[in-house]
């Protein structure tokens, strides 16, 4: 089963409703022991790296304990931020910290240059390296939403990136978890194939 | 590179079951343009950026036919919804969140009592907060002697701009621009900025207006009001530096679809996702 993490955040009915336009049925819950049996974990998340945090201390121990066994996961968004080690948006709270590494604000010398914050609405990729979860995009514009972006320790995880201003990491990955910073189900047809593929190598 | 935005929007008439998409020229000679979820996933599927959902009644009985539409509609829509009319309260965005909605747009409200700006965008985020600004011109004779407006040189005279709302039948003397800035200082993540000059004039966006007010707010500004063709929609995101740019009437009437105004902008280098 698909299971989508809900833990107080956002709108987690557009995420199910574009695995359900792919096909598949997934599961919004709370509910502990349905995400401990969840087969494929999706943290989604819109708001702030602290509240996030906060609201998932409780399931924190089940996410890391789903990626240790190498069952399929993805983070979109903040659920792509939430995995790195801290935020500047919120000091001093701990992220899951999956992977090492930081978020940071978008620098203030972006909107003199006419890039506003958030960085809001459509932007294209740029592809680095083969990931199954990109087959068959390339250039592609995704819809993206932030007003900060991470900076993985490891170079090696990033598999897209976007260009604003700075290089913002656009798609992580490494082994069973992946995670995006824009929003597949927020992104059109493209964005549909993005979860058709992290499906196809997930089941 | 940062895509310009093309959204079409939706003025919903709830009073029917299913509601309708009207679309009036300053509120009179109302035309019906179809049912709001059929519409919403013709533009989808036509390459809109995003869709914008107005509930013109903007009752509170009608807040359930809202959350329904938006329901329907993201089933089968996949960029991001934005939702106005009616939008009092945090709880109210918490609902249209979960009813499938990315974004709520609110204007009245958000003047008679801007800590809803604080509240809602600690509750759901700053992207969900967009603040709606209905301005028109006020011209002065001179504009050394306004101190407390913003003035802005237009090829008609120099004029501030004064915020209406209740749907533009009434005016609050507040200057857009500086409300704006404030809106932005209190958690709105962006504004959707609509010209009572223009609107429903088909006549081109107030580009000193859209200017004037991207160029002094950090959050992206969405142009409305008298988009009649894609040359106008092209001097707003250009010219008038809007990050996108909404329309109602060229699209509902198939005057110029989606895709040809996509075109348009592209044949002329503006980045647009095609």
């Amino acid at each position: 089963m698909i299971t989508i993490i809900d833990y107080g955040s956002g709108n987690l009915k557009s995420i199910r409703n574009g695995f359900r336009r792919i096909g598949a049925d997934a599961l919004v819950t709370n509910d502990k022991k349905d995400l401990e049996q969840a087969e494929v974990l999706i943290l989604p998340g819109v708001g702030a790296f602290g509240t996030a945090m906060k609201n998932l201390q409780k399931y924190q121990d089940i996410i890391h304990q789903h990626i240790q066994e190498g069952k399929p996961f993805l983070g979109v968004c903040l659920g792509l931020q939430v995995l790195f080690s801290e935020s500047e948006e919120s000091p001093g709270v701990k992220g899951l910290d999956v992977f090492p590494g930081k978020v940071v604000r978008f620098p203030e010398t972006l909107p003199p240059q006419g890039l506003k914050i958030p960085h809001m609405g459509w932007n294209n990729l740029n592809t680095l390296r083969y990931s199954p979860l990109m087959e068959g995009i390339d250039q592609d514009y995704m819809y993206f939403v932030h007003s900060y972006y991470v900076q993985p320790e490891d170079p090696e995880i990033v598999v897209a990136t976007v260009d604003y201003g700075v290089e913002v990491p656009a798609v992580v990955a490494q082994d069973n978890v992946f995670a995006t910073q824009f929003h597949p189900e927020k992104s059109g047809p493209v964005g549909l194939e993005i979860l058709k593929n992290f499906l196809k190598q997930a089941l | 590179m940062l895509a310009k935005r093309i959204i079409p929007c939706l003025d919903c008439d709830l009073n029917v079951p299913h509601g309708r998409v009207v679309k009036g020229v300053e509120f009179k000679q109302i035309r019906y343009a179809g049912e709001p979820v059929a519409l919403a996933t013709k533009y989808y599927e036509d390459g809109a950026d995003e869709i914008v959902f107005l509930d013109i009644t903007a009752s509170h009985e009608r807040r359930e036919t809202m959350a329904d539409v938006i329901k329907a509609t993201t089933e089968n829509v996949f960029v991001p919804i934005c939702v106005g009319g009616g939008i009092r309260k945090p709880q109210d965005y918490v609902n249209m969140l979960k009813a499938g909605a990315d974004k709520c747009s609110t204007n009245t409200a958000a003047i008679h009592n801007p800590d809803l700006i604080n509240e809602a965008s600690k509750v759901v985020g700053s992207q969900a907060c967009v603040i709606g600004i209905d301005a028109k011109r006020r011209y002065v004779d001179d504009p050394q002697e306004n101190d407390d407006h913003v003035i802005i040189e237009t090829p008609q005279g120099y004029c501030w701009y004064d915020c209406s709302i209740y749907g533009g039948r009434e005016f609050t003397g507040i200057d857009a621009i500086k409300w704006a800035m404030e809106c932005q200082e209190r958690g709105a993540g962006e504004i959707l900025l609509t010209s009572m000059d223009r609107d429903g004039t088909k006549d081109g966006y107030d580009i000193p207006l859209n200017r004037a007010m991207s160029e002094m707010l950090d959050i992206p500004i969405i142009a409305s009001g008298g988009g009649g063709s894609p040359e106008h929609i092209y001097e707003t995101l250009t010219k008038g530096k809007s990050d996108a740019a909404l329309a109602a009437s060229i699209f509902h009437f198939d005057e110029y679809p989606v895709p040809v105004v996509k075109e348009y902008l592209k044949e002329r280098g503006v980045a647009v996702r095609l």
